[in-house]
């Protein structure tokens, strides 16, 4: 098949081209950022810390941001990617303007909170990211367009260049791609782990740099407020999840990121043959969301969430890591919730930080009996096994052998409708 | 108005708000009501338009003449600031009874000076329920209005968008469109009323219906085009779609027209993608035999359809050396065995000429089908694409790891690309060993075939360099 000349291809075509292929990139959050309006201005736009979903697709995700490529050609050859050089994927190519154009369009509607861009690589690292830059820079500069802006900047580029990048944009990411090192070889051969903490590494120094004058000076430029992010593929080489879960924890801690993005594998066109044949269950995804949860609400360090997983270093895909783990150290259960620390009731299985803020401002004014717990909880069905209160005590269920088989929930079944 | 001085003793009283959201209006009442000491079972609260209950059925005019006024040495009404964001919040919703509710929690607060803190209590939590869902109900607003661009008469651009919230919000909520669109001039129009704001002032209108508000935009198309485009089919979730999009919301959303045919359509286009893009699942074979079988009967991609037959690796099976050439030949095709042909004999001549043994290699090219053309009566090498490399190098990667080499010679760059998963260029990877997943150290250098095709000088600089690389390997292979 001749495909038809780039030019003539109308807006549209290439929008569907340079989102489907933005698809696989899981981050669309638009919150954390710095608050600010378009009163006083000439543009529009506003950002009042929490991110706003503005439609949801089929597949459950959240849409906040016009989420496209600037373009999907690519001189790099990523295994995992539809846009990889080898790919019979077909390529299109958006100027700047037709960017800014469309996102300025979609957000006066309110479709969107603003832009996530991403883009191939074409021709050099530094091109393509002085691209990316120009489209913010038009956004903002042009346009006074006070939206939110997530960029993806490529570890390659020079630094001047990603860090005009960040005083434009509300967030900055660079994706790890792969939990391992072996990972990253074998299938992102043309990136290098060292380059890509590298570039991690310097935006976390600009950051809190850029934070540090903000301090001593109120009109110091900002870079990026929202703090920066990444994504690793699941799934895609043999890593299991308590390897992610540390490789997680380490880029929280030496990164000071944001969010780590999950991305599960999943089958694209044209796939490469270097990948496994089987997508992941989009399951174990949401379990790893969870134990990134545990880490960083409810007072779990990594190797507690590990402890969790299976032998094979696996998280059981029926039953969420909180309950696995209390199911696995059922000698600290049950839970007084009468007496026991915020610490502690946070441990137990189907109490969320919200209901254990309540529960703790509820036992001062009065001894808390079952049927209080479950007006402050979501499930008390849940909760029952793992606590006790004034008038309640599992005297058997946390020694029962089929303790996990009594609270496994049924499995999600697809929808058709 | 008159003004009784003090609440009569058993009375009941009934108060009209002049508008559903109005909670200025019910605290100033709610407060001189408290400071006569009135209990919440004796006072009604009546929203506009509803009729109230049976004390109440006597009408506005006589119910407000009775309101009672203060003692002049009343205590003043206190609330704590958790109550009164949750107050102001709660007042929103459109559930009949909750003023009624806010007074009864006011009330108990003057005893309770700390109720507030008593989340089990049903009557906070129920004030936390009705505040969460107003809180909910402005969340969506604030994600699912959608503008409708139409030009005024005067040419500038005035968006006007439909929304049905579930409560009393359209008021409470125009700042934050008045933020966010500063520089536009737009209206909100709800069957609860109306906003407009024209750029510097904000006004409020009737309800509206929502032939008021215009019928389509053209940007909607490329909007719908994106919605469509940035879902992945291989990843249905339509459970998590609707918990945050209920249905109820999709008929003044421009994109959820297409969210039918898009679930129905996903699970073929997942299926087409797998069936595409690749093979069934299969274990690895456990003897070279069997990889020999397997390569056979691949039909993993086109080139299996070319030739004669598929060439395997041959070899000691725990050889230390495995050298990976490009693939089978017209020659190689025919006798079912690698390195037969010219290019073959030459690698022949210069491994002797190293001193390595070829029979103690394990001799095997990274594609096992030979792919070409015809022309005439001849068959002419074409070189295999990166595609078919990738494809193939399932099978070379069996054949590594059962034979676990030490040392990988590859000759020239497809060889390279079906161990290392890129294109590498041979000149700038030649001499140094590349060190492999496994342990082993991979070399590069050029094909023979490549010697074949040069004369004179150049082919003398190049054997130069082959046997410098042959000459390495010897070397690395001698240390053990």
């Amino acid at each position: 098949m001749v495909q038809q000349p780039l030019r003539k291809r109308d807006l549209r075509q290439k929008l569907e081209i340079l989102a489907d292929a933005a698809k696989y990139d899981a981050s669309c959050a638009s919150s954390g950022t710095a608050k600010k309006n378009s009163l006083g201005g000439k543009g529009v736009g506003s950002t009042e810390g929490m991110g706003i979903c503005h439609a949801y697709a089929p597949d459950g995700r959240c849409i906040s941001l016009l989420k496209i490529l600037l373009t999907n050609h690519c001189i790099f050859d990523c295994h995992y990617c539809i846009n990889r050089k080898s790919s019979n994927a077909p390529r299109a190519r958006f100027t700047p303007q037709e960017v800014v154009d469309l996102t300025l369009s979609f957000y006066r509607r309110n479709y969107i909170e603003g832009l996530f861009l991403s883009s191939g690589i074409v021709k050099s690292a530094n091109h393509t990211m002085e691209q990316l830059v120009e489209v913010a820079r038009i956004l903002r500069e042009e346009h006074d367009f006070r939206g939110y802006i997530h960029l993806k900047t490529i570890p390659e580029a020079d630094t001047e260049i990603i860090h005009q990048a960040g005083l434009y944009a509300d967030r900055v990411s660079i994706n790890v791609e792969l939990p391992t090192d072996q990972g990253l070889t074998r299938l992102a051969p043309d990136k290098n782990a060292r380059q890509i903490e590298g570039a991690m590494g310097r935006t976390k120094e600009r950051i809190l740099t850029a934070k540090d004058e903000r301090k001593r000076f109120r009109h110091a430029p900002r870079f990026a407020p929202a703090g920066q992010s990444t994504q690793m593929i699941i799934g895609a080489d043999d890593a299991s999840d308590a390897a992610i879960i540390g490789k997680a924890s380490r880029l929280y801690g030496d990164f000071g990121l944001r969010r780590v993005y999950y991305s599960a594998f999943s089958p694209i066109p044209d796939a490469s043959a270097v990948l496994p044949l089987k997508r992941p269950p989009l399951l174990r995804e949401h379990r790893l969301y969870q134990s990134d949860w545990l880490m960083r609400f409810y007072g779990f360090a990594p190797e507690e969430v590990a402890n969790a997983a299976e032998a094979d270093g696996n998280l059981p895909l029926d039953i969420d890591p909180k309950l696995a783990w209390a199911l696995k150290f059922r000698g600290s259960f049950p839970v007084d919730v009468n007496r026991a620390p915020r610490e502690m009731l946070l441990r137990v299985p189907g109490l969320g930080t919200k209901a254990v803020a309540r529960i703790l401002a509820s036992r001062r004014h009065r001894r808390l009996r079952l049927d209080d717990v479950a007006r402050l909880t979501v499930s008390v069905a849940k909760v029952r096994p793992f606590i006790c209160t004034v008038d309640w005590r599992p005297t058997f269920l946390t020694d029962r052998a089929d303790l996990r088989g009594l609270i496994i929930q049924k499995s999600e079944q697809l929808e058709l409708f | 108005m008159r003004v009784m001085p003090y609440a009569a003793i058993g009375a009941h009283y009934a108060v009209h708000l002049p508008a559903p959201d109005d909670f200025a209006f019910w605290r100033e009442r709610a407060r001189g009501l408290i400071q006569c000491d009135v209990p919440p079972d004796r006072v009604s609260w009546i929203e506009p338009g509803a009729t109230g209950d049976l004390f109440a059925a006597e009408g506005p005019s006589r119910a407000e003449r009775r309101m009672p006024a203060p003692p002049a040495d009343a205590r003043p009404v206190r609330a704590s600031q958790r109550f009164l964001t949750l107050a102001r919040s709660a007042a929103l919703h459109s559930e009949p009874t909750r003023f009624a509710l806010l007074y009864r929690v006011l009330w108990r607060l003057q005893r309770q000076p700390r109720l507030m803190e008593d989340k089990a209590d049903p009557e906070v939590r129920r004030l936390e329920e009705l505040a969460k869902s107003v809180r909910r109900d402005a969340h969506k607003m604030h994600a699912f209005v959608r503008f409708r661009e139409v030009q005024e008469e005067d040419g500038t651009p005035h968006f006007v968008a439909w929304f049905e919230p579930d409560h009393h919000i359209v008021r409470a909520e125009a700042a934050f469109f008045m933020r966010r669109f500063a520089n536009m001039r737009w209206s909100i129009l709800t069957p609860r009323g109306s906003i407009h704001w024209d750029g510097t002032t904000m006004r409020e209108g009737p309800p509206a219906r929502r032939e008021d508000a215009p019928g389509g935009d053209p940007v909607e198309e490329l909007w719908r085009s994106y919605y469509a485009s940035i879902f992945n089919p291989a990843r249905l979730k339509v459970g998590a779609m609707l918990s945050e999009m209920p249905k109820k919301y999709w008929k003044n959303l421009p994109e959820a027209e297409l969210i039918p045919q898009l679930i129905a359509g996903a699970q073929a286009r997942e299926a087409a993608m797998v069936a595409a893009g690749a093979r069934d699942e299969r274990a690895r074979p456990e003897t070279l035999a069997k990889v020999a079988q397997g390569i056979a009967a691949c039909r993993d991609c086109p080139i299996a359809d070319c030739g004669t037959r598929a060439v395997a690796g041959e070899g000691p099976s725990q050889a230390a050396l495995m050298i990976v050439g490009e693939q089978p030949g017209d020659q190689e095709d025919i006798a079912g065995r690698p390195f037969v042909g010219p290019a073959g004999q030459l690698l022949d001549e210069y491994l002797a000429a190293a001193g390595i043994e070829r029979g103690a290699a394990y001799v095997t090219n990274a594609v096992k089908h030979f792919k070409f053309a015809w022309k005439g009566k001849h068959r002419l090498h074409q070189s295999p694409g990166a595609k078919e490399i990738d494809t193939c190098r399932w099978w070379l990667d069996a054949e590594r790891a059962l034979v676990r080499p030490r040392i990988v010679l590859a000759l020239g760059a497809s060889a390279a690309r079906g161990l290392l998963g890129r294109t590498v260029s041979v000149n700038r990877e030649r001499g140094q060993a590349i060190l492999l997943g496994d342990g082993a150290e991979l070399w590069v250098t050029v094909h023979p075939s490549y010697l074949l095709r040069l004369d004179g000088a150049a082919r003398e600089k190049q054997a130069v360099l082959f046997a410098a690389d042959l000459a390495m390997v010897r070397e690395r292979l001698g240390v053990d």
